[in-house]
């Protein structure tokens, strides 16, 4: 090509609309991420929320004192060696207030004062001094150091979630209580301590000595009950569904029901399961068999959905190749493609799971919203759940079940993240590509 | 055809329908013995269709029936008395894009004679493995990895594994659907010369959209055209001077 052939014309730029195509794509990225602050901007308020009201409900104040087991108290008549009953029966706060009286040098005269450093400690003492003397009666006569609950008053005070500038008879806590909490909190007798209790103790009526162990005793079983059951059965459904039927009016109409199964409102499932598990079948109300029972059915879809999809995702290659040498049916689903399709089936289960967790409605109309002082034994036993005893905490007057309420929903809120995080976990070590 | 060879494979009017909608239209044809017969056509002619009846692979697709008579030495493998898995370790399949398990490479080979019973003892197993990747001409390329993934071997390596597996179940026939659709020239030919071994112990069909592969590997040629077997001979008359213009149309680029 010669320099006189090249042509220096400009081709003619048409207008092809791309600023208003630029433009409406930064309106939409606009949108995008407007959306998703305002999301994240609540999700926010809510973790702030709880975490701000919650934290303080894992430490406790305590107190820690020398008792002095006095025989004239427990047991004025000395009759204890042929009536065990009167250690059963003895007066073991007014141990406990005198020797926070003595500490606090209130004279033994003045009842009002004395009325006062009684409701410092929670009356949980009577239980806990009563055992610890049960256990070792050599204690009588003797002096102890004993750590003990303080009141939820006092620990709400300690926490500072009394306002103490206020007047005084606007609050549940006399300046003279204040003036003694400084006091013993300065020389360590009242000091806060990782609260054991919130996991280990069961319902009470006192905020400080009321604790999760029964509601996560009967999460516990109810998780155990919905994964035994659930797990199989939805997986076989699945497997039968996905790989054995042909398509026909019949399957079609399984298929409609499970979908249909899987958005009933679970309330409707607590309906069915006190008509049929507790009315029919006649299994005891409030236990953890039937919430499992009725979370089982709740979950099973989910699971069957889940397991379906990832036997979908299994490539028909790999069941030709199988079926191409000779493998039977059975073989070639139980050898090669269930086996694929397990880390898709174990997201599905513990998303179920985490949904029959959090799951609350079906577990109040069978029953388990319940007041349960003992530890289930087995899952035929009276228990609660998680979200049950929060919904039962939130309907306690007293200040110091609203931070125990926040507690428990961080509680749970633990354990769902963890669920998730491992069902993500899963999904990526042992996602496949083909 | 030469009346000396056997006739390992008979189907005669054999018909496929998906649905209601018939896609073969009664086909007759024979499947030589030892000899590799190549089934070419354009594109939707219904020569996989064929192949896939050859060893049932159509029962498997919802919807698909087959109608006429399909003899493997004299038995009609689509009598109710033919159990369908023994027909398939009789009948072996190599498909169009390498799928080879995501197990190892001795687990894909293995897996075969495994759910057939057809090794005695370890040592057994290993000899059939060992065997198998030797005639399939991959032995010396993985003898040292033979419990690497076997999704971890190129896709040439991966197509002969799978004829690996196919062979370790010992069959009679090797229906093989485009195998090397999938695979670049250098690793094509290397499939080409295993065909050309292979005949020597198994029938062999398949299945090609190439003309040279139809005409370097294959002692006889069938060409489907919409659902209808439009000429069968030997390869050389069919490339040479073939009988019907279709053909002649096919095989010189006219159309498909």
């Amino acid at each position: 090509m010669r320099k006189g052939d090249v042509c220096h014309t400009t081709p003619m730029r048409r207008d092809i609309g791309l600023r208003q195509r630029y433009r409406a794509e930064m309106r939409f990225r606009a949108y995008g991420i407007t959306a998703i602050s305002i999301g994240m901007f609540f999700l926010g308020v809510l973790l702030w929320s709880v975490f701000s009201k919650g934290y303080s409900a894992f430490w406790q104040t305590s107190l820690t004192l020398n008792i002095r087991f006095d025989a004239a108290i427990i047991d004025p008549k000395n009759i204890r060696d042929h009536d065990s009953q009167v250690l059963f029966t003895a007066n073991y706060p007014l141990l406990v207030r005198n020797a926070l009286a003595e500490k606090l040098g209130v004279p033994s005269d003045d009842h009002l004062a004395l009325h006062e450093v009684s409701h410092m400690f929670s009356s949980s003492v009577r239980v806990q001094l009563r055992d610890l003397v049960l256990g070792h009666p050599q204690l009588i006569g003797g002096i102890q150091k004993v750590t003990f609950l303080a009141s939820a008053d006092i620990d709400s005070a300690f926490k500072k979630q009394i306002n103490l500038a206020g007047s005084e008879t606007r609050r549940k806590i006399s300046n003279r209580q204040i003036e003694w909490m400084h006091r013993l909190s300065a020389d360590g007798s009242l000091h806060r301590a990782f609260n054991t209790g919130l996991f280990t103790l069961t319902a009470s009526n006192r905020p400080e000595t009321s604790g999760l162990g029964v509601a996560l005793v009967g999460s516990l079983y109810m998780m155990l009950i919905v994964l035994v059951l659930s797990l199989p059965i939805g997986v076989a459904a699945a497997v039968y569904l996905e790989e054995y039927t042909h398509k026909n009016r019949f399957t079609d109409l399984v298929e409609v029901n499970i979908n249909n199964l899987a958005s009933v409102p679970s309330i409707v499932f607590g309906l069915l399961g006190l008509a049929v598990f507790v009315n029919f079948f006649g299994l005891p109300r409030s236990t953890s068999i039937v919430g499992g029972l009725v979370l089982t059915l709740m979950t099973l879809p989910t699971i069957i959905i889940a397991t379906r999809s990832a036997l979908r995702a299994v490539p028909p290659s790999i069941r030709s190749a199988a079926l191409g040498i000779g493998a039977s049916k059975t073989q070639t689903v139980f050898h090669h493609v269930l086996p694929l399709a397990v880390p898709g089936i174990m997201t599905g289960t513990i998303i179920g799971l985490a949904h029959a967790l959090g799951e609350t409605a079906p577990l109040l109309l069978i029953g388990m919203v319940a007041f349960v002082a003992n530890y289930p034994i087995t899952p035929m036993d009276p228990a609660t759940a998680l979200p049950v005893q929060i919904y039962m905490w939130a309907n306690e007057a007293e200040r110091a079940f609203v931070e125990r309420t926040s507690g428990a929903i961080i509680v749970l809120l633990v354990f769902l993240i963890l669920m998730n995080i491992a069902s993500i976990v899963l999904r990526r070590r042992f996602e496949r590509r083909w | 055809m030469n009346p000396r060879l056997k006739i390992k494979m008979c189907g005669s009017n054999v018909k496929v329908f998906y649905a209601q909608k018939e896609i073969l239209h009664g086909i007759h044809l024979d499947i030589p013995e030892n000899r590799v017969t190549a089934l070419i056509g354009p594109s939707g002619c219904g020569k996989s269709t064929f192949l896939r009846c050859l060893n049932r692979m159509n029962d498997t697709i919802e919807g698909a029936r087959v109608t006429g008579q399909i003899l493997l030495d004299e038995e009609d493998i689509y009598d109710p008395s033919v159990d369908v898995v023994e027909l398939r370790s009789r009948v072996g399949m190599v498909f169009q894009k390498p799928n080879p398990f995501p197990k190892s490479i001795y687990e894909n080979v293995a897996y075969g004679p495994r759910i057939h019973g057809l090794a005695k003892s370890r040592v057994d197993l290993d000899e059939i493995i060992e065997q198998s990747l030797l005639k399939a001409g991959l032995f010396h390329e993985v003898k040292d990895r033979l419990h690497d993934a076997g999704t971890s071997l190129s896709g040439g390596q991966q197509q002969r594994l799978c004829i690996a597996r196919a062979i370790a179940v010992r069959p009679e026939v090797i229906l093989m659907d485009e195998p090397c659709s999938a695979l670049d020239p250098i690793a094509t030919a290397r499939i080409e010369e295993l065909i050309d071994d292979l005949r020597r112990n198994y029938t062999i069909t398949i299945v090609t959209h190439s003309m040279q592969q139809a005409a370097r590997v294959s002692q006889f040629t069938a060409m489907f055209h919409m659902g209808n077997l439009v000429e069968v001979g030997t390869t050389k008359t069919i490339f040479t001077s073939p009988g019907e213009q279709r053909t002649q149309d096919y095989i010189t680029g006219r159309f498909g």
